[in-house]
């Protein structure tokens, strides 16, 4: 299991800042997800063996957290919140257009692994409300149109 | 990304330096950063502490505890390390400041953080940020290189002879992580399960040590009463409310936005003066002043003023100052509905009134909503809420059940105009979730 350098030399630095090396597991997981895209058997193992656990243990973690995920997903996930602010100001309209641009549904993926799709709790956009997330960019004061111009940019970047 | 505005009764504190570029250290040092450190190197700890207490700086996390008092409690001896934890998970529905504190202003957290740090005799803190907040993480991350560098941090700090170790660390999506107890079990690498309380942080929190866990904007006022004095920060508010609070005004509004208002501000003014009122000439139905667990409030309790003590007496909270206005567009029975489901996902599962109280009461609102209801899931609802008050091992349980019944409570009619298979008056096509109703 080889992750990159610049993985190695987070993982590194961050281990010796607390006194158990545990600690060092939810944001190194999250580090391992955003560049194998999803967190494999493979990377489970390799964590377990490095921070002296049990894959159950580190399952166990995994599952709690709605940001870490064992499956594939898209390339760009989109996250559109529906919470309150973001619900009064069209939050699921904007989570319905998705679903019929992208023809999915919540927590489904295009066929060509380009877009996957999630409602999501609260982001901290509330007063740009709706807000979405796709990957970890923000994207805020979203209107359909606004919506289908994010989904397109996303569409360009890829093809670069 | 997430633009700034103003108005002119804000009084700029915590949000002083947004938007002037004090990201960069230098520029930070320009605006008067790290003197307040280099005061309170000078001060003995006890008066840090007995400063902070005077300024009634509350809690900005939610509960509204102060801060002064809370570091008091941590043990002066202590064979295991201290640690300062800073609470920067914000992920209560309607709370988006401490984004902006850590985008505009990170080392102000910095030094609050070593303020904390000096006054109840710890050599380490902990930064914790959300997940979702990657772009912060990386601004935290340099911001703390560049302190390490001028030797802020590190061994012997500003040539004091202390020493002062501060780490950033990350979440990966959970709300429930936000509760001081789940937020250490967090840091030691476990799910966020809390803990159960005594003993309290202060006394037992990471890895065993005393442990001051503080909310970033609690933290990040810190260096202000340091530099500017107890008696300056504590009139800027009503007796034993000190200070000014981020408010996160959200909904129906012409200007949303987050304002920094003198504690004690007029909540109808900050609707209708501050946030520009209701948009496209309609009226306002309720506001949630504090964050999705805080009480509603209806269009005509909102004379009130916008603090600890005078939310409480008007029967909810201040909370996380996140203000969310609804319009009467909105549907009542929708927006419990959007709560209920939120706790419920939150729900960590450990006790039962709140794992199946959240659950049942989502599954009742959604039947209910999508024209299912009977008229005793009215009552139901209300009573299965007030069950769950008080008998969790955390605050969620009772996050959850407070504003179902204020919502059942304040606006039962619209609950009964839901009822015998009418769909909801409210409803935008094709955005119901139908459950399959069930038979009378
Ligand atoms: C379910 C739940 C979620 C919470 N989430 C947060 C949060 O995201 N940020 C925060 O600062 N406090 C949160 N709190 C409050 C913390 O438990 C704690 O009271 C606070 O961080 C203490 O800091 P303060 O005294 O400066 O407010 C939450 C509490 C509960 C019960
Ligand atoms: S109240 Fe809910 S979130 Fe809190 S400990 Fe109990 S089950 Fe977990
Ligand atoms: S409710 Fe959608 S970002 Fe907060």
């Amino acid at each position: 299991m080889r992750f990159s350098d610049q993985f190695e030399a987070r993982f590194a630095e961050m281990v010796p800042h607390y006194p158990t090396k545990r600690s060092a597991l939810v944001p190194t997981l999250l580090y391992a997800q955003d560049e194998i895209g999803f967190l494999s058997d493979e990377v489970i193992a390799e964590l377990a063996q490095r921070l002296e656990l049990t894959e159950l243990e580190v399952r166990n973690v995994i599952s709690y957290y709605s940001m870490l995920t064992t499956r594939p997903r898209g390339k760009y996930n989109v996250q559109v919140c529906t919470n309150i602010s973001c619900l009064v100001r069209g939050g699921e309209e904007i989570l319905l257009h998705c679903q019929k641009k992208l023809g999915i549904r919540n927590k489904g993926t295009t066929p060509d692994g380009m877009f996957s799709l999630e409602e999501v709790e609260c982001i901290g956009a509330c007063s740009w409300a709706p807000a979405a997330q796709v990957n970890y960019d923000y994207h805020e004061n979203l209107t359909a149109e606004k919506m289908d111009k994010v989904l397109q940019e996303y569409r360009q970047k890829s093809a670069q | 990304m997430a633009y700034l505005v103003s108005h002119p009764d804000e009084v700029k504190i915590v949000s002083r330096r947004f938007g002037q570029g004090a990201a960069n250290l230098d520029r930070y040092l320009e605006l008067d950063g790290y003197k307040a450190v280099q005061k309170a190197l000078a001060m003995e700890p006890d008066a840090i502490v007995n400063e902070v207490k005077n300024s009634g700086l509350r809690g900005r996390g939610g509960a509204g505890f102060s801060a002064g008092m809370k570091w008091s409690f941590v043990p002066k001896q202590s064979a295991k390390p201290k640690y300062v934890l800073c609470n920067g998970d914000e992920s209560e529905p309607g709370t988006c400041k401490d984004r902006l504190i850590f985008e505009h202003d990170p080392h102000s957290v910095i030094e609050g953080v070593t303020i904390a740090a000096l006054a109840v005799g710890a050599q380490t803190g902990f930064i914790y940020i959300r997940g979702e907040y990657r772009y912060l993480s990386l601004i935290m991350q340099k911001a703390l290189r560049d302190a390490y560098t001028r030797g802020f941090l590190g061994k012997n700090i500003f040539g004091s002879g202390r020493n002062l170790d501060i780490y950033w660390h990350g979440g990966a999506g959970a709300y429930e992580v936000g509760e001081e107890s789940a937020l250490m079990e967090s840091l030691e690498g476990k799910r966020g399960i809390p803990r159960i309380r005594p003993p309290f942080p202060a006394v037992v929190g990471l890895w065993g040590g005393p442990t001051v866990i503080n909310n970033a904007e609690t933290l990040a006022s810190v260096p202000h009463i340091i530099l500017g004095g107890a008696e300056w920060y504590a009139h800027l508010g009503p007796p034993k409310n000190g200070g000014t609070q981020l408010f996160c005004l959200s909904g129906n509004l012409q200007k949303p936005g987050v304002y920094e208002l003198p504690m004690g501000y007029n909540l109808k003014k900050m609707i209708y003066d501050v946030g520009g009122g209701i948009p496209d000439g309609r009226n306002l139905k309720a506001v949630v002043p504090g964050g999705s667990s805080t009480p509603c409030l209806t269009a005509d309790e909102i004379d009130v003023s916008m603090d600890f003590d005078s939310l409480a007496k008007a029967g909810s909270m201040l909370g996380s100052g996140g203000v969310v206005v609804i319009d009467d567009a909105q549907c009542i029975v929708k927006f419990a509905l959007r709560t209920m489901k939120f706790y419920k996902h939150e729900s960590c599962g450990w006790c039962i009134p709140c794992r199946e109280g959240t659950d049942w009461l989502e599954k009742t609102l959604t039947r209910f909503h999508g024209g299912g209801g009977l008229k005793k899931d009215i009552d139901n609802m209300q009573y299965l809420s007030e069950n769950m008050l008080g008998r969790t091992f955390c605050p969620l349980g009772d996050a959850a059940a407070m504003p179902t019944i204020a919502f059942v409570k304040k606006f039962r009619k619209e609950f009964e105009d839901h009822l015998e298979g009418r769909p909801c008056p409210y409803e935008k096509e094709g955005a119901v979730e139908q459950l399959p109703v069930f038979a009378h």
